[in-house]
């Protein structure tokens, strides 16, 4: 598009890095939620600000593809911008704001609240891909952590919270088990979209470009987050609807609106909001 | 309001143009030109090539300049550069025993083969402001009696300038003396094939010569502070300074067709050969053992901490305890790298909305859960 770029590569990487990736892929596609180490590239983007998505979508895409990026579920936040106008730029692919026109969505923190459907991929960025890091930092004891289904600690983890406080207290990059085998970080997604991952039509492809790693969740496969009999898995939920749109089934964003703390509560997934405000007015 | 919050495409160019206006200062002064950062900056320069891992001083400047002078932000923009350009070759090792020496000193010797060479240092310089400095360049050339201005810059474009500062026979590398007697561990006599880091991702545990590689285009002063702490107990290598020398090498690459290695080019580098406590000990006759530093230029600060974090790093194979920080390979490499580093601090900057919003209504529902009474 803009002759500052022509000499760039379709989507910014060479062939040989995009086979590179695409191989990892396949591999993560063939053992649902199994970290796959990856050669990932320093890109013209900061690490952690999405580079391991972006990746992932330089990868995958097409000329034909549209592109949707969202962060915060918003199509206008100011990286979902920026990446959306990277891959106009460098591939010069369409991209759209509405999430049922788009074949590839990449996201940040959230998973659309309009169901997907197969033959869309959405990517996620993620910022720390190894779900035991924060109870074992060292990448030699994880490994093998994962290669024994070793994941007592987890489940102790997510004990010693309900004994301090009464409940789980995680709240976003919620714990999965994937496939009845591995389990996996979610990314940094609230635990309200855990269950939109389970069995889903979509392909869910991961991408972290700090920590060189590849994951994924092909369609419909089995998604469980981590819970005890007794204290089983929940969703946040709203006391208010939207003040927007009026859902009462989407995730809320809380905004301060004055100096006296008055709060709005407002939809995250800016392009559902839309869709139901115009559902109401017609 | 809605808007407002979330920010968009229009603030961004505004921020952009702000920035150019910020990086090009008052108009009124000149603007710099990148032969200006690369003969007068060059200190800069080879740091920005050696964590940039790209050694090309003119792009280097422009990094500089482009990043007003942060030579983090100039180390990312020469990586994401470096990034797309393909690889022709790999070089043979560099020999460095046969360096054209503008600088070599022992810390162990009075006196060694061919000399101590002081070269251009700032060791011996008065950390006094030079205030002569200070006056307008047209006036500077009188002033300017100082030997910085006869010795040929490194960053000449034609590199036998740079040499004649230097010795022209090359010179008996320091730890080889101890090698003769057997005092010191030998270096590795294989050129072992390192992975590279920025084709390949990182793997724990990594061979020295990988380990090397990441300490190469590690920050600076994140490796000064290990290699600090190791001086004061947390890793204890009771190191000296065996060599530390600057100097003018070749590099070959190996020609396929011709069963042989040409030469390309030179490249200034700087060495670090430290001798460190010794191992052995019982049936084993204690020798010294060794880390080892290069870099790209004049960037002696950061070879000599890179030769002490090696040392450190070798606590396994040399079957020491790891109690410290600069032993535990996974805590030095996986955190040395300043463009990952600083991507992952500054990325708090971005929205965290949602996942703020899930604490949040969590903390409310802890708190509830406390001020209820107890059924």
């Amino acid at each position: 598009m803009s002759d500052t770029v022509t000499h760039y590569n379709f989507a910014y990487l060479d062939e040989q890095t995009k086979r590179m990736i695409r191989r990892g892929l396949l591999k993560a596609v063939a053992v649902p939620g199994l970290q796959i180490p990856f050669g990932g590239r320093e890109m013209p983007l900061p690490y952690g600000w999405g580079t391991g998505g972006i990746q992932v979508t330089a990868a995958v895409i097409g000329p034909d593809d549209v592109l949707k990026v969202i962060d915060q579920g918003a199509d206008d936040t100011t990286n979902a911008v920026s990446i959306r106008a990277f891959f106009a730029k460098t591939a010069g692919v369409s991209t759209t704001e509405v999430t049922t026109d788009a074949t590839l969505i990449q996201t940040r923190h959230r998973i659309p609240e309009t169901p997907l459907s197969s033959g869309q991929i959405l990517i996620y960025q993620v910022p720390i891909p190894e779900p035991l890091r924060f109870i074992e930092p060292r990448e030699t004891e994880t490994r093998k952590m994962h290669a024994l289904s070793e994941y007592g600690v987890m489940h102790v983890k997510l004990y010693e919270d309900i004994a301090q406080f009464g409940q789980i207290a995680t709240s976003y990059a919620y714990p999965v088990m994937v496939n009845e085998r591995y389990v996996m970080d979610p990314s940094p997604i609230p635990k309200f979209d855990n269950p939109k991952m389970h069995q889903n039509p979509a392909l869910q492809l991961f991408g972290a470009g700090r920590e060189k790693r590849l994951y994924a969740v092909p369609p419909y496969t089995d998604v469980i987050s981590l819970d005890f009999e007794d204290h089983p898995f929940e969703v946040q939920s709203w006391e208010t609807p939207c003040a927007l749109c009026g859902s009462q089934e989407s995730f809320l964003d809380e905004v301060v609106m004055d100096d006296a703390g008055t709060r709005l509560f407002i939809c995250s997934d800016t392009d559902y909001c839309r869709t139901q405000q115009e559902r109401t007015d017609a | 309001m809605y808007v407002a919050v979330k920010g968009g495409e229009k603030a961004i160019a505004e921020a952009h143009a702000l920035l150019a206006e910020l990086r090009r200062g008052d108009p009124a002064v000149a603007e710099l030109s990148l032969a200006q950062i690369q003969n007068q900056l060059s200190l800069a320069v080879d740091r920005v090539m050696n964590e940039g891992s790209l050694f090309d001083a003119e792009l280097a400047a422009l990094a500089i300049k482009q990043a007003q002078g942060d030579l983090i932000e100039a180390i990312f923009l020469l990586r994401a550069y470096r990034t797309t350009l393909p690889r022709h070759g790999v070089s043979t090792p560099i020999e460095t025993s046969e360096m054209r020496v503008l600088r070599r000193i022992s810390a162990t010797f009075k006196d060694v083969p061919g000399g101590q060479i002081l070269g251009p240092t700032y060791d011996y310089t008065h950390r006094l402001l030079d205030f002569s400095l200070a006056v307008d360049a047209m006036d500077a050339a009188q002033v300017d009696d100082d030997d910085w201005a006869e010795e040929p810059h490194h960053h000449d474009s034609t590199h036998s300038d740079a040499q004649s500062g230097g010795s022209e026979k090359s010179l008996p590398r320091v730890l080889a003396l101890l090698e003769q007697e057997g005092l010191v561990e030998p270096p590795p006599t294989e050129a072992s094939v390192s992975v590279d880091l920025t084709r390949e991702p990182l793997d724990f545990p990594a061979a020295r010569e990988t380990r090397l590689q990441a300490l190469a285009r590690g920050d600076e002063g994140y490796l000064l502070s290990l290699a600090y702490s190791t001086q004061r107990g947390y890793g204890r290598t009771h190191p000296f300074a065996g060599e530390i020398r600057s100097g003018v090498v070749m590099v070959h690459c190996p020609v396929e067709e011709l069963g042989y290695a040409l030469p390309v080019g030179e490249l200034l580098v700087t060495e670090c050969d430290m001798i460190n406590q010794f191992q052995g000990g019982g049936q084993v006759e204690p020798t010294f053992t060794r880390g080892y530093g290069l870099q790209v230029g004049l960037s002696e600060r950061k070879a000599m901490s890179m030769a002490l974090v090696d040392r450190a790093l070798r606590a396994d194979e040399l079957d020491e305890e790891r109690l410290s920080p600069a032993q535990d390979e996974e805590f030095v490499l996986a955190h040395c790298d300043n463009v990952e580093a600083w991507g992952f601090v500054s990325h708090l900057k971005l929205p965290h909305y949602v996942d703020f919003q899930s604490e949040l209504a969590l903390i409310r529902a802890l708190r509830q859960a406390a001020e209820a009474p107890d059924v």
